[in-house]
């Protein structure tokens, strides 16, 4: 029996590797059943931090596993109609938005150096970022907060946007240099010959034709700072400087009665990074590709 | 100084000839303009990133080894130099011995519960099905929620009177429901399934990247050949994904050895120990930062920081050397075609 639905299953196999990519199929039931498991499981604890975010204390203590009964929308509109909330959100946002752009224009310029110029130190350009992957903020985290501290910079934005730009850039030249080494030699030459200097190459070119690397970075980059959590940690010590998993942290231990409260928060509080990876998923599969084979 | 009055010369009759006709500019001249043009764009368009890099990550690190001689309590410059003393404590300490057994644990756990799951999901999901893109959404989106969603959200549901036992006793398996969190004997077991379930979904992105860079024609030549689905991805696709594989060993690897943010979170700072979920880093914030002692901190880091590293370069001679000499074979043949 189990024979049987093998060998059906690898001649649709084929069958598909055949016909075009485009072209879906049905495949075996059991693969759906596998797929519907996996999602379950995936999804699961996210569900039940949005719907417990819809019920009562009452409801989640009298029966913690249960459905909302009724539904109720006071968790969520006080969290949203709470001053400190938008506070925190908005300081993420800025943050991630910063860093974000920090991160892929210094990174890409760095990345159209190492890839694109002739000179004695390139190599030694690219190791010193290359090696910046085998330092993680862990590591780093209390001389950066003595540094952030010397400089004036504890309980602003500026105080970890910079860092994360900084810790942001290995990972990100290393996606970007294969991209701007495979952009061909001819088209260079092609651009100077009418006249492009090689930062107009830059700007006209090569920008363009990496775009599916800048959005991986892009993306990497502002998940990593929407999320951030110990640099913050460090570094952030007022509740109204706070960015949102702190705001999260203290908040669930504020309110460590209010569990309902404390699913309402959690759950609006990630939104935003979900919304934007959606967008981009297909190019972050796309911009891996790259960097996994170059 | 020399060099400005050699240069200043050739830089006006380069400008001069440029002026005259760009057929007849002296090639010596345009040669040391070009050449001074192009240290400059270098500097501009290089500068910020390395002075970033430099000031924000090389820089602390070194730090951290310098402090590390000291006992200093972070107010003014430290002063009391003791030389190797911080690091006889932290190796003679039993929390931090222990912390490095947590790591250990997770490192091979991880790789042994991540690496062959995300394998067997990215061939499902590398199938043309109905809703691909939208499973590998979702299946992505543990990943992308922060570390702090993630352990909120799993400690209100594995508390005692929570919803994971609360299900349990309503499926009638009550003799099933524990305490996830503070028994010492299930508690790294939750952390590694809370771990697996936040990071399998990088994973498995990243083998289907892998997957994807596999020309097709090699799945065309096997199926002609008469070769099964299951012989297909043990002799195609499971030898080509060897590097994907690999860098993503890597990552989990060093991943594994700086965990922080979920044990913290979750555990927080005195029952991660009781708990038997303590990592390396969390004894640093705890024993360092936490405790005032910024000497004793750094020294801590700077172990976590040679232990990876000595991880690191180890792993990189033996097993991805051959993927980067793959790689530079493999980019001469593209500059070919």
């Amino acid at each position: 029996m189990s024979q049987v639905a093998l060998t059906a299953r690898s001649t649709t196999g084929r069958g598909r590797r055949r016909s075009s990519r485009s072209g879906a199929s049905w495949g075996s039931p059991t693969t759906y059943l596998i797929a519907t498991v996996l999602i379950a499981i995936c999804i699961a604890p996210v569900f039940y931090i949005i719907v417990g975010g819809f019920r009562t204390n009452s409801q989640i203590t009298v029966d913690p596993s249960g459905w909302p009964n009724p539904w109720v929308l006071n968790n969520y509109t006080d969290v949203l109609t709470s001053g400190l909330f938008w506070r925190q959100f908005s300081n993420s946002a800025i943050s991630a938005v910063a860093t974000t752009v920090g991160a892929v224009a210094l990174a890409l310029m760095a990345s159209f150096v190492i890839a694109r110029y002739e000179f004695k130190g390139r190599q030694a350009m690219y190791a010193l970022f290359a090696a910046g992957l085998m330092f993680p903020m862990t590591v780093a985290i209390t001389p950066l907060y003595l540094l952030i501290k010397n400089i004036g910079l504890t309980d602003s934005l500026v105080g970890i946007i910079l860092p994360q730009i900084a810790f942001a850039l290995p990972v990100s030249v290393i996606i970007l240099v294969p991209f701007i080494a495979a952009i061909p030699k001819e088209l260079e030459e092609a651009a100077s010959i009418d006249g492009a200097s090689r930062l107009g190459f830059f700007f006209r070119m090569v920008l363009p034709l990496s775009l599916p690397g800048v959005i991986t970075t892009g993306i990497l980059a502002f998940i990593g700072a929407w999320n951030s959590y110990m640099l913050p940690l460090f570094i952030l010590n007022r509740s109204d400087m706070y960015t949102l998993p702190l705001g999260v942290q203290a908040f669930s231990s504020e309110h460590s009665v209010d569990t309902a409260a404390v699913l309402a928060f959690t759950s609006l509080s990630m939104i935003p990074a979900l919304l934007f990876f959606s967008i981009f998923e297909r190019r972050i599969v796309g911009g891996l590709t790259g960097a996994v084979k170059g | 100084m020399s060099d400005t009055v050699n240069v200043l010369p050739h830089r006006s009759s380069g400008s001069s000839s440029v002026r005259g006709g760009a057929a007849k500019a002296s090639p010596r001249g345009d040669r040391a303009r070009a050449q001074r043009r192009k240290r400059a764009e270098i500097a501009i368009l290089a500068g910020p990133a390395i002075i970033m890099f430099l000031a924000f990550v090389i820089f602390p690190v070194f730090m951290a080894a310098y402090y590390g001689f000291f006992r200093w309590k972070g107010f003014g410059p430290p002063k009391d130099f003791v030389g190797l003393q911080n690091y006889a404590v932290i190796f003679t300490d039993q929390n931090f011995l222990a912390a490095l057994q947590h790591n250990g644990f997770i490192l091979v756990m991880s790789l042994i519960m991540q690496g062959p799951a995300a394998i067997a999901f990215a061939l499902l999901l590398n199938q043309n099905i109905r809703g691909r893109s939208l499973i590998r959404v979702l299946i992505f989106v543990p990943y992308v929620i922060s570390e702090v969603i993630v352990g909120t959200g799993w400690s209100l549901m594995l508390q005692y009177q929570g919803a994971l036992n609360d299900l349990l006793i309503n499926m009638g398996l009550g003799w099933m429901a524990t305490d996830w969190i503070a028994d010492p004997n299930i508690a790294i077991w939750t952390l590694m399934v809370i771990i697996s379930w936040k990071y399998i979904g990088f994973a498995v992105i990243l083998m289907l990247a892998g997957m994807q860079g596999i020309p097709d024609e090699l799945y065309e030549a096997a199926a002609i050949d008469g070769a099964s689905y299951w012989q297909i991805q043990r002799w195609i696709t499971l030898p080509l994904l060897g590097p994907t594989i690999r860098v993503w060993a890597f990552l989990s690897i060093i991943g594994s050895l700086q965990l922080f943010d979920l044990v913290f979170i979750i555990w927080g700072q005195y029952v991660s120990s009781t708990a038997g979920t303590s990592t390396m880093a969390t004894y640093m914030v705890r024993e360092g930062r936490l405790a005032g002692n910024y000497g004793y901190g750094n020294a801590v880091a700077v172990v976590i920081f040679l232990i990876s590293l000595v991880i690191a370069l180890t792993y990189q001679r033996f097993v991805l050397r051959r993927d980067t000499e793959g790689a530079l074979t493999e980019k001469s043949g593209k500059a070919d075609a």
